[in-house]
């Protein structure tokens, strides 16, 4: 990381209210966010992972301000970006942009691709309105589209096309920073692949700087120079890609690594389960969010926060996890309760019913 | 082949969606057999009440719709008064003809005026939400909770009966309906991700609704609208058909109706000929806003 960081989130909180009752009073919270913080350096390429729910995207648009977070700080090259007027958060937008995941939703389908881009640079002014024209022709051929689409509407596109058209747009004000929200997870794999080599090599090209929220750890571990997991609205693991894929130190992390699939029929990997589903957001656990599902939790999980520490010596400044456990899990000191790798078959065997096992006796 | 070649090229062209979709819209509705019905019956009448004003208050045929003659009065139809006379031995087709263009103006203009007031209210509400949404939302429940004839006629009485009195008292009636739609498309629109791309960019509010915003509520406004001239002529008649309305001996259809009432027995055309012209034109602008719903259903696309 460079020395100065380009975005640094402070302690972000997006709590979502839950009206209710007579008066549409607010009687609860969807703890979305939940007291983030991490830093992206200029250049850099961080991956925000986790299941649905856990707050990526959330997180994404506090930092936009498309959603008003509740509580943090935002700071964009040393400015406090939550604390802008109006006017100057405008202003601002042209250094931060958004792609979006439904390529579908993200473009006005009553307007053609010029309309849209001229739109784009017509609200930030960066370009003169004498110039825009030509600005346009090289944002399409910077993305990959040709010249005689442009007077195209969105319908007359394809989803992968469609996706150029959006990050064209959201080149056309020169941004620094691009979140990118799911930005290839609705599209082929095949055009996945087109559209994340361009995303790279835009990078290369212009000095972007990207978060990149998804799910699918194969694109995260290709794209990204550092990877953050979130579960619950919490960082539960941040550091370098390579430290994280090679040796993930939270529970939860090991888990979600051990869902990737493996391109080889042969070789068994050792899939770890979790049980039960993700805890509500509205009221948390206590402690540990992770301590409901995770096989190493104690009483001190139960009620202690664990904070994001860089545990290991060896990765230091490079990785750091939030888990009390983590380097003794590590060095084998602190067991799990029960074997991870054989929930699934303990859940099969409970939730069989009787017939089956019957039937099981008879064969044997 | 250079023909074929030009040929392509023509295919390629882009098509507005705007285009495409009203043909798209247009296609679908004639094959709306009853749609198309009201269609040319509401076109029909569009012309003939356009002649019919003129008519009235220029007087190109030079027959005046208040021309008394009590030697002629009660007649039945015939090749000289074609739809027969009424009490006062005025022609009564001359009376609808003339009558023509404030039943359907009232309608349209109510509905205008309620559109004018209820679409944005709808979208500031659906948009900014908050404190404006629940106090606006909760007015428009106030209003919603009379009757449409029994609101206008508390405002026809306080105002005093009139054509332009009618018209507001009818539109205020009309404004929870329009508020209420466009809220809840506005809800659902604000809600896409383009228009959260464009706040990304920097866009003010007032580009958003105008540009984002109200180009994709379109359908369902304009099918309201079409709908509620419908239910706006119906209260128009009645408040006139009451008294309350515009005032004799203006031929509004309403008020020839109340004419009428005394001599239903002896004369019936009196009443049915007005009675029957309201019918045709109430459903006829029903059978069109129903097919024109229809044909812009998203859900009908194929």
């Amino acid at each position: 990381m460079t020395e100065k960081p380009l975005l640094k989130i402070d302690n972000l909180k997006q709590y979502f209210p839950i009206k209710g009752g007579f008066l549409g009073r607010t009687v609860n919270h969807v703890k979305a966010v939940d007291d983030i913080s991490f830093a992206i350096g200029k250049g850099e390429t961080v991956s925000v992972v986790g299941e649905s729910g856990c707050g990526k995207s959330t997180t994404g648009r506090a930092i936009l301000r498309l959603d008003e977070p509740t509580a943090g700080k935002v700071e964009f090259e040393g400015k406090d970006v939550l604390g802008m007027s109006a006017k100057e958060m405008r202003r601002m937008r042209s250094e931060m942009q958004i792609i979006f995941q439904d390529p579908y939703a993200s473009l006005n389908p009553r307007k053609t691709v010029r309309q849209t881009l001229n739109e784009a640079m017509e609200i930030q002014n960066v370009v003169p309105k004498k110039e825009r024209n030509a600005r346009i022709v090289e944002l399409m051929e910077t993305v990959g589209l040709q010249k005689h689409q442009i007077d195209r509407f969105p319908h007359e596109f394809s989803g992968g096309q469609r996706q150029r058209v959006g990050i064209a747009r959201a080149l056309s004000v020169n941004p620094k920073l691009i979140i990118c929200d799911e930005a290839v997870s609705a599209l082929d794999v095949s055009i996945q692949a087109q559209v994340l080599n361009l995303l790279k090599r835009l990078q290369r090209e212009m000095g972007l700087t990207y978060l990149f929220i998804a799910h699918d750890l194969g694109v995260v571990r290709h794209i990204s120079d550092r990877i953050i997991v979130m579960y619950l609205g919490k960082i539960v693991e941040m550091g370098e890609t390579k430290s994280i894929f090679e040796n993930p130190q939270h529970p939860y992390t090991k888990a979600l690594l051990s869902a990737i699939p493996v391109p080889n029929p042969k070789k068994k990997a050792e899939r770890i389960f979790l049980r039960g589903d993700v805890p509500s957001p509205i009221d948390p656990p206590t402690g540990c969010r992770f301590h409901t599902r995770c096989p190493f939790a104690t009483d001190k999980c139960r009620t202690e926060v664990p904070l994001l520490e860089e545990k290991d010596e060896i990765y230091k400044d490079k990785h750091s996890v939030a888990c009390h456990y983590a380097l003794d899990i590590q060095q084998g000191k602190h067991k799990p309760k029960y074997n991870m790798t054989d929930v699934r078959k303990n859940l099969d065997e409970e939730g069989m019913d009787n017939k089956s096992k019957e039937k099981q006796l008879e064969n044997a | 082949m250079v023909v074929a070649s030009k040929e392509r090229i023509r295919d390629t062209r882009p098509v507005n969606p705007r285009v495409k979709s009203f043909k798209d819209t247009f296609r679908r509705l004639k094959k709306n057999k009853s749609a198309l019905v009201g269609f040319y019956v509401l076109a029909f009448f569009f012309v003939v009440s356009i002649f019919g004003a003129i008519d009235a208050n220029y007087g190109l045929t030079g027959i005046s719709s208040n021309a008394t003659n009590l030697t002629a009065k009660l007649e039945s139809p015939s090749a000289a008064h074609w739809f027969g006379t009424d009490h006062l031995g005025r022609d009564i087709f001359i009376r609808i003809l003339h009558g023509m263009y404030i039943t359907l103006g009232v309608g349209f203009a109510a509905t205008f005026l309620a559109g004018l007031v209820g679409v944005p209210l709808g979208i500031l509400a659906g948009y900014y939400g908050g404190w404006f949404d629940t106090i606006v939302m909760r007015l428009m429940d106030v209003l919603l909770a009379f009757p449409g004839i029994l609101l206008a006629l508390a405002i026809v009485s306080v105002l005093g009966g009139s054509t332009i009195n009618v018209t507001i008292a009818i539109a205020i009636g009309a404004i929870p309906q329009f508020a209420r739609i466009v809220r809840g498309s506005t809800l659902t629109t604000k809600k896409l991700e383009y228009v959260d791309a464009i706040r990304a960019l920097g866009a003010r509010d007032v580009k958003i609704i105008f540009q984002h915003i109200l180009p994709n509520i379109m359908s369902p406004i304009i099918v309201n609208t079409t709908l509620f001239i419908a239910t706006a002529i119906l209260t128009a008649a009645g408040l006139s058909f009451l008294g309350l309305g515009v005032q004799p001996p203006t031929p509004e259809w309403g008020a020839m109706l109340n004419d009428g009432r005394n001599y239903m027995y002896q004369a019936g055309h009196i009443t049915l000929f007005p009675g029957m012209m309201i019918v045709i034109v109430v459903l006829a602008f029903n059978l069109f806003g129903d097919g024109l719903r229809d044909a812009l259903d998203p859900k009908m696309r194929k």
